[in-house]
């Protein structure tokens, strides 16, 4: 790659600037209201992650270069400058003290959507420079293995051996022709292998044809959480090639709240077409089935459940319901957090802040927010659907010490299925 | 006295053709500049159609979710009583609707007077507390700048020399009602270079917002 430099950051930075936001930034009053919706500022109290404060690099560069007013400045010499400097320092900002929930974006008096202004700016962070290492290691290993983790089709070769093994069921692998062609996320494949044990029962059982690829199972983007197109759209070529060439109908995004912006919204902008294929979520998927009678459970989980929505599923992809349905149909003693759906708050590892170690600290600060929500409710377990969700509330109730184990959905819906292949009525009377 | 009435005559008179010509050109060039530069195709499967959530975002938004309200409740409070205070005073006190069917031909019923009296004292002491919870507020305090002071002081000098005419508190009068339009010439002047484009550009700045949401199926 060539160098790295404060001129391309700058490009970058200008070729991202649309009309959305020459809009936003002209209707920023600072009120600071985005503060208030930020687990970042909130959990540390520290006004410099303000979020609004976090785009002031993109703001200047707006305003020096598609401002009349920005331009006479300029001319005045009283152009506030973006330098190599304060890009040093911002990045901190834009990466380690934000998972990109969105949460601020649903807030905003004015109707700025500042999730969508930090996706851009990191672009031209990544550009100059200025992207954490952890990020541009995930991206390395994710151009060159095909997973951010290094993970390669042989780990999870031996994982289809042992899902077969405990369920009796063959685990399809490259089957032209199937309905689904199922993605996954390495972090799923190591922390979470139940979920792919989980979707072969619960796919048997509804009769649903489905397909892994040897040619690209990791349905993750590095390219996007650190703000690289040209990673990105090479990221989801891998998944349009594997999904051609199998000639699948539909692509199943795993139980990871990213993936699925990635491939659902992100995807199709970053190649610059429409797919061939529709794009589901696990979850979405799941709910289908329920609806139209092809998932038969039988006996319920008589605990106190609650749930954690991840911000890329609910708040930035509109799944909200299906979740629900799907918690009703094995579920008899489920309560909501009290701010859930759109407006639930992140676990605080989103948006790459989990690739990124140096996040650590901050990391755990902005699950209190959680915590406490958590805490509010006191279930006796948590279920979620997004694999980096589920691995920050396990570490994040372990540090507090708080006796609460958690849950996939799509694996909790597997433990109820009726033993034998159903008839196609409806048990649902 | 002559030369108060002289001054008052030259902010009725070129002043105000300079005001207006500045904010007139100014408002256009940032609304083209918004524009030009377009969004690029979405080729998303979309959830839903983008307009209609759109404009309902441009409404709702007013309104902070319960959350919000809960914790920024002097935020939301304070800021709703100014701008209600302001609009209702700018739009509808006697002279001012008086001005507007003169430049524009178009009228409606103004307010008794003393009523919108009540409004505009009740923006002066609320303007008073935004600035003071600027200057207090770690995260407002921290994000603000000088531009932020500036249009705080021309906002409130444009309710305080209408609240200082109307009262007769300045003399003389011509001298009063000058310096009134002044202010609110000043406020139209900087209104496309600084944070009042929000005036505007809100709606637009909404409706992006609800949009790009709606499209996923969520209502922002």
């Amino acid at each position: 790659m060539s160098e790295l430099t404060l001129e391309r950051g700058l490009a970058a930075f200008r070729a991202e600037i649309d009309a959305p936001i020459a809009a936003f930034f002209s209707s920023c009053v600072h009120c600071g209201i985005c503060a208030q919706s930020c687990p970042f500022y909130l959990e540390t109290g520290d006004p410099k992650y303000t979020p609004v404060l976090k785009l002031e690099p993109l703001r200047r560069v707006w305003e020096a270069e598609f401002t009349l007013w920005g331009r006479i400045k300029r001319i005045l010499g009283l152009e506030q400058k973006v330098t190599d400097a304060m890009l040093a320092e911002w990045e901190e900002l834009l990466y380690d003290s934000c998972s990109m929930c969105g949460r601020c974006s649903m807030v905003c008096p004015v109707g700025n959507d500042l999730a969508y202004m930090i996706r851009k700016t990191r672009e031209g962070m990544v550009q100059s420079g200025h992207a954490p290492e952890g990020l541009i290691n995930a991206s390395i290993r994710a151009i060159t293995t095909g997973s951010p983790m290094g993970l390669q089709w042989k780990t999870l070769a031996v994982q289809i051996k042992h899902v077969e093994s405990s369920s009796g069921l063959v685990v399809p692998v490259d089957k032209v022709g199937a309905e689904y062609l199922v993605l996954l996320s390495s972090m799923e494949v190591i922390n979470f292998p139940e979920y792919l044990e989980a979707i072969t029962r619960i796919f048997d059982h509804a009769g649903v044809t489905w397909t892994l690829s040897t040619q690209c199972f990791e349905a993750t983007n590095a390219g996007i959480q650190i703000g690289n197109k040209d990673i990105a759209a090479q990221l989801v070529e891998r998944v349009v090639a594997a999904a051609e060439a199998l000639q699948v109908p539909k692509v199943i995004s795993p139980e990871c709240g990213h993936a699925f912006t990635a491939i659902r919204w992100e995807g199709p902008n970053l190649i610059g077409r429409r797919y061939p294929f529709r794009v589901f979520h696990i979850v979405e998927v799941l709910e289908e089935l329920r609806a139209s009678g092809r998932l038969k459970t039988e006996g319920k989980e008589t605990d106190r459940l609650s749930m954690h929505d991840p911000c890329n599923l609910a708040r930035k992809s509109g799944v909200i319901q299906p979740q629900r349905n799907l918690m009703d149909l094995v579920a008899e003693n489920f309560v909501d957090l009290d701010e859930h759906g759109k407006y639930q708050w992140c676990c605080g590892a989103g948006g790459g802040v989990s690739s990124n170690e140096r996040a650590e600290p901050l990391k755990m600060a902005a699950f209190k927010r959680k915590k406490a929500q958590i805490e509010k409710v006191e279930p006796e377990r948590m279920v979620t659907m997004c694999a980096t969700c589920r691995t920050q509330l396990e570490e994040g109730l372990e540090t507090f010490n708080m006796d609460i184990p958690v849950v996939g959905l799509t694996e909790m819906i597997a433990d109820h299925l009726v033993e034998k292949t159903p008839a196609k009525d409806d048990t649902r009377a | 006295m002559n030369s108060a009435m002289d001054f008052l005559l030259w902010t009725k008179g070129p002043m105000f053709d300079i005001a207006m010509v500045i904010f007139a050109v100014g408002l256009l060039a940032r609304l083209v500049e918004i524009f030009m530069l377009g969004r690029a195709t979405n080729y998303a499967e979309p959830r839903a159609t983008e307009w209609l959530p759109g404009f309902r975002t441009v409404l709702t938004r007013s309104v902070p979710d319960p959350g919000t309200f809960q914790r920024a409740p002097f935020n939301v409070l304070v800021g709703w009583i100014w701008h209600i205070g302001f609009l209702v005073a700018l739009l509808l006190f006697v002279p001012h609707v008086e001005l507007v069917k003169g430049v524009l031909g178009i009228s409606w019923p103004a307010l008794p007077n003393p009523v919108v009296d009540v409004f505009t004292a009740v923006t002066l002491f609320s303007l008073v507390a935004t600035l003071v919870h600027r200057l207090t507020h770690p995260v407002k305090r921290h994000i603000s700048t000088v531009e932020d002071y500036l249009v705080w002081t021309v906002v409130f000098l444009v309710v305080l020399t209408g609240y200082l005419a109307y009262h007769r508190l300045v003399n003389p009068y011509p001298l009063a009602l000058g310096m009134h339009i002044l202010c609110a010439e000043i406020f139209l002047i900087i209104l496309p270079f600084t944070k009042l484009t929000h005036i505007f550009t809100t709606f637009i700045a909404r409706w992006y917002n609800g949009a790009a949401f709606g499209r996923k199926g969520v209502q922002s």
